[in-house]
């Protein structure tokens, strides 16, 4: 297998923390590949997203089969934008500020993970709003 | 710049590829915001939605699926080249391919997006 492409960034030589990042980018993109999809054809085409108050998000989550599903979805894509954006930012600075920048993103990675899962976790099987 | 820079596909490939990407990411950033506030929240985030519904919430919904889209597609060609060194020789026609892919995938969600913006029924119907 050659060490380098045309392709993306070039596999990283130096093993360790970096080729496993470029090795998750990849197998994060299949599974996003399936699961954004698949997601942005319910969400997007199936339903119309005018409809998607809470109460339709809690009839969608009420058990633990699209939760899980979408919990999945989250993580992959936490890590997939979030380690993007920080390939963006390692291409266009140095120094202090990519040093900044970096923790900002692994900062705002945990929030929104964090976020995303608690409604997950947290989402009532029904909300008793009228629509 | 971008089209008269010298580097033709592979580097738009890239370019459109860092640009839909951040895009992308932002709207992540939104979207788990919004399901978050939907939790804490319910009328408010009721109240927003008619934000998603509106004719310009429809054409930036448009454009969030088209970035998607071309963000997996040629995901995909970078994986394929990746791990395929050898395909490496034909990346431009596989760009092309995504590109083919692309609008026969895009044009129905388009007009399943779009057709409520012009007071039409959505032409694809799935008795929901």
């Amino acid at each position: 297998m050659a060490r380098t492409t045309l392709a993306g960034s070039a596999r990283p030589m130096t093993g360790g923390f970096e080729l496993a990042v470029w090795y998750l980018m990849r197998l994060t993109a299949l599974a996003l590949f399936v699961l954004v999809l698949a997601h942005f054809t319910i969400v997007h085409f199936i339903y119309d997203p005018a409809v998607q108050n809470a109460n339709w998000i809690a009839a969608r989550w009420s058990g633990a089969a699209w939760r899980t599903v979408d919990w999945l979805m989250l993580a992959a894509v936490v890590f997939h934008a979030f380690m993007g954006m920080r390939t963006v930012i390692h291409d266009y600075t140095k120094g202090p500020a990519r040093m900044a920048l970096t923790m900002l993103v692994y900062l705002l990675a945990f929030l929104i993970f964090a976020m995303g899962t608690m409604a997950l976790v947290t989402f009532p099987d029904a909300v008793k709003v009228a629509s | 710049m971008l089209f008269r820079y010298r580097g033709s596909e592979g580097m738009l490939a890239w370019a459109f590829h860092r640009i839909s990407g951040v895009a992308i990411w932002a709207f992540i950033l939104l979207h788990v915001l919004d399901i978050w506030l939907a939790n804490v929240n319910p009328p408010v985030y009721n109240d927003l939605l008619s934000l998603y519904g509106s004719p310009i919430g429809r054409l930036l919904e448009t454009a969030l699926g088209a970035a998607v889209l071309y963000h997996a597609l040629n995901g995909v060609r970078i994986v394929v080249m990746d791990f395929w060194p050898s395909t490496t020789r034909y990346h431009k026609q596989l760009w092309y391919a995504n590109w083919v892919v692309f609008v026969v995938i895009g044009i129905p969600f388009v007009l399943q997006i779009m057709a409520p913006a012009f007071g039409l029924a959505a032409p694809f119907s799935f008795g929901g």
